[in-house]
């Protein structure tokens, strides 16, 4: 059965070539940056959580002391790009699509047929598994058409995940934020207060507190998944179904979303927001949320308007 | 309740707003609140390593980058731009209001992989929607250059967020009727992912507006250069 610890050692390779690649540049603190990120996936499975700790801290050290640069492997020049681009035509965005593809079609095939009853894949890890395939084969493709210098592939590579720099690995670091919120019982001070905050006998006000609550917590959290089970449990059942009598499956399905709103608000959501603006060499790091916040806001009052119309004034 | 906790938030939003290093922040932010609340620096650290390990998928998906790294070195970016030059009639506000359409009815449909910021939005997205304004509005300035990068990306997450429930089988559904069910209340997945759809109508129609916004905007920008240059 194939399960995430073969991505993680695929993974772990590439990120030791780029340690590799990066020490033969004399660029120190990547080679240590992305070497240990590297160890982490080979061996972070077998190591205890305290090793694994004081990983994360190293890590942070590197990228805290300024450790990362930016590197300069040798690539094409623009003009050499536009004359390869009408060249080589359309066919190009052939292996970008390869990874998209193998992923959804492959996720189809393999639910949908009786291909799942083999079991080949870690149960409901099928997705992620194939898209690491998908990369292998559009990276095999492109490197039997192309035939680029040896170390190129690697070289651009580790170009685009320089310009990432520490931003990379945000998002698996406020993941584990997240866990020590949950140890430290923040959700719960936070629905306590939320739950406080409510005017008695307004339905109307309950929603706004709620939905507000959903969007504000999520920012802080990065991510509505946290937020939803604190709010649900301190302001949705309690108050909105069960005093108010409303609607479950709306005050459920559009609070959700009342918390996506937030999530397009906050640099906690850092995949979403932060890690493009690194990836389009943007300057200001809050550019994207920038551009989400005039579509957030009036969003979220539309949820609010869906919960009270829906879960409420249609319903009772 | 012991509420000094709280003070780990505090230190994210000061933090991020001081524009310290993130990952400084973030650390900082979770030694704090674990220590406030009471634990032992061991603990901390412990509960440190142990999450970010378990969540190692989250940064497995950098491998496509010599994927993207190889094709731009082979013009793709430029391929992009081209393709887009050759549409008639093309402009920014259209092409990104069909990437939005495009992008809520396939997370709509499951396929919420289709997309996202390192495979399409840096390599195919983001240099079209460029290459569509400057051939309505000629030759961006830096920083309505950066804007329309960062609608494109916009247009991504929208697209994503406000499409992917309406699928039923997607993990924030399941998430809201797990937790339903534990107070009580059994709902389907299908009953929960219909009353997804007033929202991403909604969502449509919003930022559709916020794109052919920005369209005007820079046109109308366009037209003082013009004007100005005129007089």
């Amino acid at each position: 059965m194939i399960t995430y610890e073969w991505l993680y050692w695929l993974a772990g390779a590439f990120f030791a070539v780029w340690a590799t690649l990066s020490l033969r540049d004399r660029l120190f603190g990547n080679a240590a940056f992305w070497g240990l990120l590297a160890g982490s996936f080979f061996i972070g499975s077998h190591l205890p959580d305290f090793i694994n700790g004081v990983l994360v801290l190293a890590l942070v050290a590197i990228a805290g002391l300024g450790g990362l640069k930016r590197s300069q492997p040798a690539t094409s020049s623009s003009a050499e790009r536009d004359l390869l681009s009408s060249k080589l035509g359309n066919k190009l965005f052939i292996p970008a699509l390869i990874v998209p593809v193998m992923a959804v079609a492959g996720t189809l095939l393999y639910n949908y047929t009786p291909l799942h009853e083999t079991g080949l894949f870690e149960a409901r890890r099928e997705t992620l598994i194939l898209f690491g395939i998908g990369v292998c084969v559009a990276l095999v493709a492109a490197i039997v058409w192309l035939r680029p210098p040896a170390l190129a592939a690697a070289e651009e590579g580790r170009r685009l995940i320089d310009s990432i720099g520490w931003a990379a690995i945000l998002p698996q670091m406020l993941a584990a934020l997240g866990a020590v919120f949950a140890l430290a019982g923040v959700g719960d001070i936070i629905g306590g207060a939320a739950g406080s905050a409510i005017p008695e006998g307004s339905i109307f006000l309950t929603v706004v507190v709620f939905a507000l609550g959903m969007a504000l917590f999520t920012m802080i959290m990065g991510n509505a998944f946290a937020a939803f089970p604190v709010m649900a449990a301190a302001i949705g059942i309690p108050l909105l179904v069960e005093t108010y009598d409303g609607n479950p499956a709306v005050i459920g399905a559009v609070g959700m979303l009342a918390g996506f709103c937030g999530t397009l608000l906050t640099p906690m959501a850092a995949n979403f927001n932060i890690v493009p603006a690194a990836l389009l060499e943007l300057k200001d790091q809050n550019a994207v949320i920038r551009q989400q916040i005039g579509t957030a806001i009036p969003l979220w009052v539309c949820n609010v308007i869906i919960i009270y119309v829906g879960a409420f004034l249609l319903w009772n | 309740m012991n509420y000094w906790p709280l003070l780990g938030i505090a230190l994210v939003v000061v933090g991020f707003a001081l524009r310290f290093n993130p990952l400084l922040v973030v650390v900082g932010a979770a030694v704090a609140t674990g220590l406030l609340a009471g634990f032992d620096f061991v603990v901390v650290v412990e509960a440190l390593g142990k999450a970010f390990n378990d969540n190692r998928y989250i940064s497995v998906t950098w491998i496509i980058l010599p994927v993207i790294g190889l094709l731009e070195r082979h013009g793709l970016q430029q391929r992009a731009r081209a393709v887009i030059e050759s549409v008639r009639g093309a402009t920014m506000g259209k092409l990104l209001v069909i990437y939005l359409l495009f992008r809520q009815l396939t997370a709509a449909l499951g396929m919420k992989d289709i997309g996202g910021h390192p495979q399409a939005v840096r390599p195919l997205v983001a240099p079209m929607a460029e290459a569509a304004a400057e051939k309505s509005h000629g030759k961006l300035a830096e920083d309505d250059r950066e804007k329309v990068l960062a609608m494109s990306a916009a247009t991504d997450n929208v697209g994503l967020f406000f499409g992917e429930d309406i699928f039923f089988a997607i993990a924030s559904i399941l998430l809201i009727q797990g937790v339903f069910e534990s107070y009580g209340y059994p709902l389907t997945p299908l009953e929960l992912s219909v009353w997804a759809i007033p929202t991403a109508i909604c969502a449509f129609i919003i930022h559709s507006w916020r794109i052919t916004a920005l369209d005007r905007r820079l046109a109308r920008v366009r037209q003082e250069v013009l004007e100005g240059g005129a007089a």
